[in-house]
């Protein structure tokens, strides 16, 4: 069965890659009259949705892949975001509300000069390393005491929410000198392009669309190494694999980490493309999204968490459009339908139907209306999901 | 098997446990012959599942000793580094890795580095491929190497987890219940399979079913209130007055 869906799969990511890198970044650039052409607002949006998604694999990596219901996975996502955020604040120079060569917001908390560990983040590369370290070393430490006090389970999913809460009320306080409540905005430059500039967003979209493609395949080729069976064998039965000599410990927080790093990447494109980053990203309401759109989208699938990103919050701009007094009550209907009828989400809705087509066609070889025949909704997966 | 050194595999020396005040292991001492088959019995309650988790690290004792082979402390040890020692534990409810293929079951299982690093860098090799076809040939599972594990039946489960034992070629088998929930067949072929292992590996077998116990019992230990009431064969056991009160005896009467 997996084999079958190998090939299957291969052909839609490929399919999907080609899309989404090469000929929606190209139709963006034919001129705007063109009837082929696919609107700077639109290259914008699905950027942000790619993103997103990179933070969905986050969430499902832990979740779907390992058993961890992280729901504090935004916090390293605006980790890398504020990171990432440092960096542009420092390349808008002096050319800020204030004409002073530092932030705005230093200007009118009374500073003259940068504090000194704003300094190095007039470097990309400091602010990618420190994107890096800050949300890894923070899941390690944090992962480490979590894991080694063997807190699974409801424990672990309020730990995390905990933290992801306290770290926004840090990060709203003005005295961090991150910008307090109205966190970073008003970029100007990357890497010396004009962040206004059409061509300077699409760029930004085809790395986060060719980001979204090696995560992917990263994760994808882990979870088929014997690393991941163990992985997915904790998910399981982790009682099997201690007793079975492996230190689970070890392997959430391996997964742990990797998975805040993957988060980290999805906010550090997310910020020049949405152009602010605010603690309120870190609210718990933010994680527990992340895992909407996984569980729409399909756990313990790669393709799932991407498809729910985008397909929630694409369901989620037309819905705030089309119903703004509404959208909520859709979203949460939407997510208890999904849980409800869909436990593989849209990933397993083709397994799901070809299992009712199935059953509909036995019945009718069979000439009978037999209950037994008409089960809903396949008993196996029901066990799964316990 | 050493012959040449006679020691205890496994011995438990005065062990206490206590779960809020109840006392679910009273003084309890027990040994073990390297190689040998026991057989504990003992009513609900008795602390046969409170003495396997103590023996694999699941719980500490609050006093006494619990050694394995040659003067390892298990009371310092956690689950897996106990596990590594070379002590293999089969749960009462078959825990195998339901999303996996009986194969990959096993896989996971055989002997070998268990590091982040290694596994994530690990191929399956020719010589892990033949041990683990031995093993699945073993346990009666050849034909279902491919299939899921989660689509496997009660008493198959039960196998595999047998087998995953195996695969980490212990030296101590620790064996929950193992016929539990399994047709009268399937409790037959299980005690077989353990029968055929006597001897390669050392095994405790925990059991209710007397009718397996008579299949499999070279001696019986009977624990009762957290401590041994009585050891011998099991006819000796069931003779012993007692026994007969405390637990045979009232089976009979419902029997």
């Amino acid at each position: 069965m997996r084999r079958k869906a190998t090939k299957f799969e291969l052909w839609s990511v490929a399919v999907a890659a080609f899309v989404m890198i090469i000929l929606l970044p190209a139709l963006n650039a034919t001129p705007t009259g063109s009837f082929l052409h696919v609107s700077n607002f639109t290259i914008n949006l699905y950027g942000k949705y790619l993103c997103y998604g990179l933070l969905a694999i986050s969430v499902d990596l832990l979740w779907g892949y390992t058993g961890l219901l992280s729901l504090g996975q935004a916090l390293f996502f605006t980790l890398g975001g504020y990171m990432m955020g440092m960096y542009l604040m420092r390349m808008i120079g002096d050319l800020g509300q204030y004409h002073k060569p530092i932030p705005d917001f230093l200007v009118f908390l009374g500073w003259s000069s940068l504090p000194a560990f704003w300094k190095p983040f007039g470097s990309f590369l400091f602010a990618f390393l420190m994107a890096m370290l800050l949300p890894g070393t923070l899941a390690a430490v944090f992962g480490f005491l979590a894991f080694r006090s063997r807190i699974r389970g409801v424990y672990f999913s309020i730990l995390t929410q905990a933290l992801t809460y306290g770290a926004m009320l840090l990060f709203f306080r003005n005295s961090l000198l991150m910008g307090g409540n109205n966190g970073f905005t008003d970029f100007k430059f990357i890497f010396g392009y004009n962040l206004r500039e059409a061509t300077t967003q699409r760029g930004l979209y085809i790395v986060t669309a060719l980001t979204v493609l090696i995560v992917f395949l990263i994760c994808r080729w882990l979870s088929r190494t014997k690393f991941g069976l163990v992985q997915q064998a904790i998910r399981d039965s982790e009682n099997r694999v201690l007793f079975s000599g492996y230190a689970a410990g070890n392997y959430k927080l391996f997964v742990f980490v990797l998975a805040a790093l993957i988060g980290s990447v999805g906010g550090m494109l997310f910020v020049p493309q949405v152009g602010i980053i605010n603690p309120s990203e870190m609210g718990p309401d933010k994680s527990l999204e992340a895992v909407v759109w996984v569980a729409v989208g399909g756990r313990g699938t790669l393709l799932g968490p991407i498809l729910g990103a985008f397909g929630v919050n694409a369901f989620k701009s037309w819905a705030t459009r089309a119903y703004p007094d509404l959208w909520q009550i859709l979203l949460g209907a939407l997510f208890v339908l999904v849980t409800l009828f869909m436990p593989k989400g849209l990933v397993g809705l083709p397994d799901q139907l070809r299992g009712v087509k199935n059953r509909f066609v036995a019945r009718r070889k069979n000439g009978t209306n037999e209950p037994a025949a008409a089960v809903s909704a396949a008993p196996e997966e029901m066990a799964k999901t316990e | 098997m050493s012959t040449t050194n006679p020691k205890f595999i496994l011995m438990l020396e005065d062990v206490n446990k206590a779960f809020d005040g109840f006392k679910a292991i009273s003084n309890l001492t027990l040994y073990m012959d390297e190689g040998e088959l026991r057989t504990i019995i003992g009513p609900n309650g008795a602390g046969k599942s409170t003495m396997l988790d103590l023996i694999t690290g699941r719980t500490k004792p609050d006093k006494g000793k619990i050694e394995f082979g040659k003067d390892t402390d298990l009371t310092r040890l956690n689950e897996y580094q106990i596990n590594r020692l070379g002590i293999g534990r089969k749960f009462q409810t078959p825990s195998v890795y339901i999303d996996h293929s009986v194969f990959e079951n096993i896989w996971l299982s055989l002997k070998g580095s268990r590091a982040v690093w290694t596994t994530i860098f690990a191929r399956l090799s020719s010589d892990e491929r033949d041990r683990i076809h031995d093993v699945l040939n073993t346990v009666g599972l050849s034909d279902k190497a491919g299939s899921k594990a989660g689509s496997l039946s009660h008493g198959q489960k039960q196998w595999l987890e047998i087998g995953m034992l195996l695969a980490q070629d212990p030296k101590l088998l620790l064996v929950d219940e193992p016929a539990a929930g399994m047709t009268d067949e399937e409790t037959h072929k299980t005690g077989e399979l353990l029968l055929s292992l006597e001897g390669k590996h050392s095994i405790v077998v925990i059991e209710h079913d007397m009718t397996f116990v008579r299949q499999i019992a070279r001696k019986v230990t009977v624990l009762h209130q957290g401590t041994v009431l009585c050891e011998g064969t099991v006819d000796e056991v069931q003779n012993d007055e007692r026994v007969i009160e405390s637990y045979l005896g009232r089976k009979k009467k419902a029997a």
